[in-house]
């Protein structure tokens, strides 16, 4: 009962029902390739930019239903057009560039950061076959991508001419480089029970059992790492309003000031699309279609990151660090060193 | 395999697009008034004093060496869990060995103090 529907409303099926319209029309194959690869990126750019806007929205009435509040509820039905009406807003705003900035880093630093946030969408598993580019090193790509943000939030700080900035620049170094070493150590546990850094084959490897129940300590520590990572509350050393004003973002306005925000956002989500692939079964799930539990579980990973942000305070900077190198590396070497010794003694006795 | 690459590496080109994009739409609409008092350096409103490009301090410095240490072991790492379940045993010894070095360099770096934030 389950399967066929599943499969009726599956992304791969729609693709195949696109492609065969396409052949339709199109002289030769390549063509329809071609057409089915940039209707694939159009998909992602417009889930970046959706899921942005939506976010936004969820994140601000989330925190105000914590902290006994309404939240926004005066533009459109329930305030859900509140960002919308803040895009418009900061499309229309005055780009200031401050004195003595350094012009060219000042320009390309949110570019960058938008690129790597863009980049990691094409390696997700949003439904059976419904993958970008299943490469073959998946996750390693995931990981050297997304570390390329480091590099961005330096410049925008050293390019600002800005102390606020500067110090937050520096900040943003020495954390995003501290916690992408337990966070890559976290991600080992689940390739060495898979075999392979395939997504799709992370994914099948979940089929019995989802890998939070054979990984716990590694998803504790990766949700913990990939906050820090994402620049998140309570990890927001970087952009810590009371004592930086913005951090690297201080001096940009307007557009550019929304594109780090999109990437925020971006990073956000990412950070929970690939917790669920490696450790929630990814899109697999009884009845609904994949894509559908994959945007269920997803959303779940994304409460948990909000949750986190509108409970906890925000550590000082030597409290940050060493928790990164004291607790989480030498927890997620013992998570490793767990895994192997399990993974033999269950083969010994097998 | 190629072929999967290439899609990439469209994206990427269009991730760079779209940002100038959306700077382009906005630089159609929005106003331009400049004053000199606008471009300065957000300082909370006090005028800042001396150059913000400083010399920074150690620290920072020296977590950046650390990670580039574990960086580079982590590399082999991600190429031993791919093939820990078929090497069996082999693997398993190795494993000890790799993560003895990693705690090595961690008890070093440690001691040293270069955990520290000073």
């Amino acid at each position: 009962m389950g399967k066929p529907m599943q499969e009726v409303t599956g992304l791969f099926t729609i693709a195949t029902v696109l492609r065969k319209l396409l052949n339709q029309y199109l002289p030769n194959p390549q063509w329809v390739d071609m057409v089915i690869t940039l209707v694939n990126i159009g998909a992602i750019f417009t889930l970046i930019s959706l899921s942005a806007v939506v976010l936004v929205y969820v994140e601000r009435k989330v925190s105000a239903y914590m902290q006994m509040r309404v939240g926004p509820n005066r533009v459109g039905p329930w305030g859900t057009l509140q960002t919308v009406a803040d895009m418009i807003k900061l499309m229309s705003k005055e780009d200031i560039m401050p004195d003595g900035a350094d012009k060219w880093l000042w320009i390309l630093a949110p570019v960058l950061l938008f690129i790597p946030a863009a980049a990691v969408y094409a390696i997700f598993p949003f439904d059976h076959q419904a993958i970008f580019a299943d490469l073959n090193i998946g996750i390693f790509y995931f990981i050297a991508v997304s570390s390329q943000a480091t590099l961005p939030f330096l410049m925008a700080g050293w390019a600002s001419n800005s102390k606020y900035a500067l110090v937050g620049g520096m900040r943003t170094v020495a954390q995003m480089l501290s916690y992408e070493i337990p966070l890559v150590f976290s991600i080992l546990g689940v390739i060495m029970l898979t075999g392979s850094l395939r997504m799709s084959d992370i994914v099948a490897a979940q089929q019995q059992v989802w890998f939070v129940a054979v990984q716990p300590l590694a998803f504790v520590i990766f949700v913990i790492a990939a906050t820090a990572e994402s620049n998140r509350a309570p990890f927001d050393l970087v952009e810590s309003e009371s004592e930086l004003v913005a951090g690297p973002f201080t001096e940009y306005s307007g557009m550019r000031w929304a594109l780090f925000f999109l990437a925020e956002y971006a990073n956000l989500f990412a950070a929970s699309a690939i917790g669920v692939t490696l450790f929630l079964g990814g899109w697999q799930g009884p009845w609904l279609p994949g894509w559908l539990w994959f945007m269920l579980k997803t959303a779940l990973m994304i409460f948990i990151f909000m949750w986190l942000r509108w409970t906890f305070p925000r550590p000082r900077v030597d409290q940050l660090m060493a928790f990164g190198w004291k607790v989480l590396l030498p927890l997620a070497l013992v998570n490793v060193l767990i895994t192997g010794i399990g993974m033999q003694t269950v083969k010994y006795f097998r | 395999m190629l072929h999967d690459y290439g899609h990439v590496g469209l994206l990427l080109v269009i991730a760079l697009v779209f940002p100038f994009i959306a700077i382009g739409a906005s630089y159609v609409i929005h106003p331009r008034r400049p004053s000199a008092e606008k471009s300065l350096p957000y300082e909370c409103g006090v005028d800042t004093v001396g150059s913000t490009w400083v010399q920074f301090r150690a620290s920072y410095f020296l977590y950046a060496l650390i990670f580039v240490v574990f960086d580079i072991e982590t590399i082999f790492l991600y190429l031993w869990a791919v093939e820990y379940q078929q090497m069996g045993l082999f693997a398993f010894i190795e494993m000890f060995v790799f993560l003895a070095i990693l705690v090595a360099g961690l008890i070093y770096a440690w001691k040293k103090g270069a955990l520290e934030w000073k």
